[in-house]
């Protein structure tokens, strides 16, 4: 990146930073003049875990404060179009289920639940955060990973905290995602069917 | 193979008839039977313009319609400089999905097809049912085309180590005749893998058990072992028998016998209980469509699955969902219960039979499909208990087991079973097979079977076959045994003819029991006068059990299940050289090739033909009466 000869001051910098943010997401033309031109993206932060294309993230020629990240709609798409391939979950959500008996409810659910269990299963390996029973008494020492743990409840005091595991958490340890085919449109979900 | 010496990786590759795999042993960083042993993931697609890599290929293949992909949607990790011809076909998970809704353009059950004596095999007749306006393939064509993409796979994940240069097994089972063992390897000869090595599946499975149990084997088996090895697959039911011998001190495993080739397989089992739901769906006046059968076929193996897995489950709720969007209305529920599954599978494909059972010749509705010659008896014990009755002597000739066979035992006795094949991930399956083989060895007051366990009933094929590669490097345990047929030629004895009647034949035999690999033995005293430039058939035949007879020996009688007759071979002198017309003397080799098939070779015996030799062929097209 080549040096620009009057740098701009950090105030700037930030209402520079929001104003390509805003324009980025408003006018795709603006956003593929920054990506093409290999200034925002070179010094995208935070790579995603799944394998699609890191996303035009904030551009800047500094890293705004605070950075807030775009997620890439091509990773989202492709698992919904997984979720409704294997567990009809668009179907599903986007039925009007109250003229419905709950049998009749029972029985797609069945196919949602085991088609979404396999989604999950293939393509992402989630364990929980924490190994201790729910219900349990657990003791969080100094430094303790406040992402990954949530206090509720009477926070007071200082670390090392105890109290009671209420939820287990989930962590996703792997990503596998399939590969998509280069122009292949990831908007289609799920094509029309035409028997002939 | 001499380039196959410095293999780094020996490759195994298990061509199944629903289902492919590749597994592999770093050669290098292998020692003894500690083998360093991988599956490779193979990127297929699995929706258009989506590629994921499961350890599974699915034998399906899809020939889509010009206008049915947009550009571009199938696009594979290696398809960026390849052809567009090459593209066009689908190999995978979605040649299977596709295929569902579209079955005129899907080519299933290659494998089938390549062993069935009665069509020609390089013809394009898939898929059978296809309009004329669908381009075919013929069964060779589409066994290249599975074994192209996972060679394609393993050059895009190990660019390193080119396919071509390692040391290559692809399994087949062993009930394939020469002919299926020929065309096998003329596919991966044509799709790339120089000189693969053929392996029966059933020894496969057992190398991936001897392997998986990290030198512990020894402790399961001894000397005098006998190990039944069942292998039902997605579309065949394949058994072999295993003698373990001692020999200097090692224990050696010797593959003594053979099954037929019976095509009955897990899918008949989930085909056979959605046809049943669906019956019950039209008595209650609900019709499926093609496209619902085959969702109901899925909805049926998992519910088996779960039935099977699951002593106390009573019922396993099905739901065929429905075609349009709307999944809740459109949806049809059902359920499976335990008795159906209990009649239709436990008791339908593996009845409580006695040992002196014989499978049914009647044709049988539901299993049969256009083409192929489906087993007529659905029964799988009613098969195992044929195979052990016609190999009741097996052993009777082998070192150390001389004086173990009893005359009065109506069939062999195993002493171990190992199973293999997704359908024996239910324990009660498994356990069903054991049972009844142990009321037939107790009838017979032996001992009762135990069962060998540890297998891994997906992959232990290419994974013993890959293992395989590597004990012929002398990594490891070896299985030995040789050819587990003998081959006859039909030769016309010189009786008067009689009106009315075919002149009798006599059996030749060309070929003995238990050829081992790079032996080559001459036929003794006959020669035969071969037309130049004419071709000229021999009826042939095979036997599972005529292990006493040696090359040359001519049969005037066998019994009607000694000698099964096979498709004619044929061989045809070049005219090169030669005068068209001339007479040439020729003698009959047999030879048992490195590569694990067999091969009939003419010699010429004229002084003057300074031993040239031809191959005899045994897939001719278009085989009769079969």
């Amino acid at each position: 990146m080549s040096q620009p000869t009057t740098l701009p001051s950090f105030w700037s910098r930030l209402s520079i930073a929001f104003g390509a943010l805003f324009k980025s997401l408003g006018d795709a033309e603006f956003a593929a003049r920054i990506r093409d031109d290999r200034v925002g993206p070179v010094a995208a932060p935070a790579p995603a875990p799944a394998p699609a294309p890191v996303p035009a993230l904030v551009p800047t020629p500094a890293p705004p404060p605070p950075p807030l990240r775009i997620a890439t709609p091509d990773a989202a798409l492709q698992l919904l179009s997984l979720l409704q391939r294997e567990a009809r979950l668009l179907d599903f959500a986007n039925e009007n289920i109250t003229v419905y008996a709950d049998a009749d409810i029972g029985a797609a659910a069945r196919l949602v639940h085991e088609g979404c269990a396999r989604v999950l299963k293939e393509h992402f390996t989630i364990e929980p955060i924490r190994g201790e029973l729910e219900g349990g008494r657990v003791t969080l020492p100094e430094g303790f990973d406040a992402a990954s743990v949530r206090l509720t409840g009477n926070v007071v005091g200082k670390a090392p905290f105890t109290g009671t595991l209420s939820h287990r958490g989930w962590r996703a340890q792997d990503v596998r995602l399939p590969k998509l085919a280069e122009g292949h449109d990831a908007r289609i979900l799920a094509p029309a069917e035409v028997e002939l | 193979m001499s380039d196959m010496n410095n293999a780094r990786y020996a490759i195994g590759i298990d061509l199944g008839t629903t289902h492919s795999a590749l597994s592999y042993v770093d050669l290098e960083a292998s020692d003894g039977e500690q083998a360093d042993q991988g599956v490779l993931p193979v990127p297929q697609l699995t929706a258009p313009g989506t590629v994921e890599a499961p350890p599974l290929l699915p034998s399906f293949l899809y020939l889509p319609h010009p206008d049915e992909m947009a550009p571009g949607e199938l696009a594979l990790p290696w398809t960026h400089d390849a052809p567009a011809s090459a593209v066009s076909q689908i190999v995978g998970e979605m040649a299977r999905s596709r295929g569902a809704g579209t079955p005129i353009r899907l080519v299933s059950s290659a494998k089938s097809w390549l062993c069935h004596p009665g069509v020609d095999r390089r013809a394009a007749i898939l898929p059978a049912d296809a309009p004329p306006e669908v381009p075919r393939v013929s069964p060779l064509e589409a066994s290249t085309r599975y074994l192209e993409h996972l060679k394609q796979a393993w050059n895009a994940a190990h660019p390193e180590a080119p396919f071509e240069q390692q040391a290559v097994t692809v399994t087949i089972p062993a009930s394939f005749d020469p002919a299926a063992r020929e065309l096998t390897a003329e596919a991966a000869r044509v799709a790339g893998y120089g000189q693969p090595v053929l392996l029966e599946e059933p020894q496969a499975a057992l190398y991936s058990w001897i392997q998986g149990s990290g030198g512990r084997w020894r402790k399961q088996v001894k000397a005098g072992d006998i190990v039944l090895v069942v292998d039902v697959g997605g579309g065949t039911s394949d058994f072999s028998l295993i003698a373990i011998l001692e020999r200097e001190g090692n224990l050696e495993p010797h593959r003594v016998a053979v099954g037929d080739h019976i095509l009955l397989g897990g899918d008949n089992m989930d085909l056979a209980l959605a046809h049943l739901v669906a019956r019950k769906l039209q008595a209650n006046g609900t019709q499926l469509d093609a496209w619902q059968m085959r969702a109901l076929t899925y909805a049926c193996r998992s519910a088996k699955e779960h039935l099977l897995a699951d002593a106390d489950a009573q019922t396993w709720p099905i739901v065929v969902p429905s075609r349009g969007s709307k999944l809740i209305g459109g949806s049809i529920r059902t359920e499976l219960t335990r008795d159906e599954v209990t009649t239709f599978i436990t008791d339908g494909f593996f009845p409580r039979v006695e040992a002196g059972a014989r499978p049914a010749t009647r044709a049988r509705a539901g299993l049969t499909q256009l083409g192929l010659p489906y087993a007529h008896d659905a029964a799988i014990t009613r098969h195992l208990a044929a195979f052990l009755g016609r190999q009741a002597g097996a052993t009777s000739e082998l070192e150390g087991f001389a004086g173990r066979v009893d005359p009065s035992h109506s069939f062999l006795h195993p002493s171990a079973v190992l199973f293999n094949g997704g359908v024996f991930k239910s324990a009660i399956l498994a356990q069903r097979v054991m049972d009844t083989i142990n009321d037939w060895l107790y009838m017979e007051g032996a001992e009762p079977a135990r069962m060998l366990e540890g297998a891994d009933l997906d992959l232990a094929v290419a994974r013993g076959a890959a293992y395989h590669g590597y004990a012929r490097r002398g990594g490891g345990v070896r299985i030995r045994g040789g050819t587990a047929r003998s081959y006859y030629v039909g030769v016309e004895s010189s009786m008067p003819a009689i009106p009315g009647m075919e002149p009798p034949i006599q059996a030749l035999c060309v070929a003995p029991f238990g050829m081992e690999e790079g032996s080559d033995l001459e036929l003794p005293g006959q020669e035969f006068g071969l037309v130049v430039g004419e071709p000229v058939h021999f009826r042939f035949f095979g036997s599972s059990t005529r292990r006493q007879d040696h090359i040359g020996d001519v049969l005037d009688f066998w019994g009607p299940d000694e000698l099964q007759e096979l498709n004619e071979i044929q061989a045809t002198l070049p005219a090169e050289g030669r005068t068209p017309g001339d007479v040439v003397q020729v003698r009959l080799h047999a030879v048992a090739t490195e590569a694990g098939t067999l091969e009939l070779v003419a010699v010429d015996s004229s002084p003057s033909g300074q031993g040239q030799r031809w191959k005899v062929e045994f897939d001719v097209r278009g085989g009769e009466g079969q």
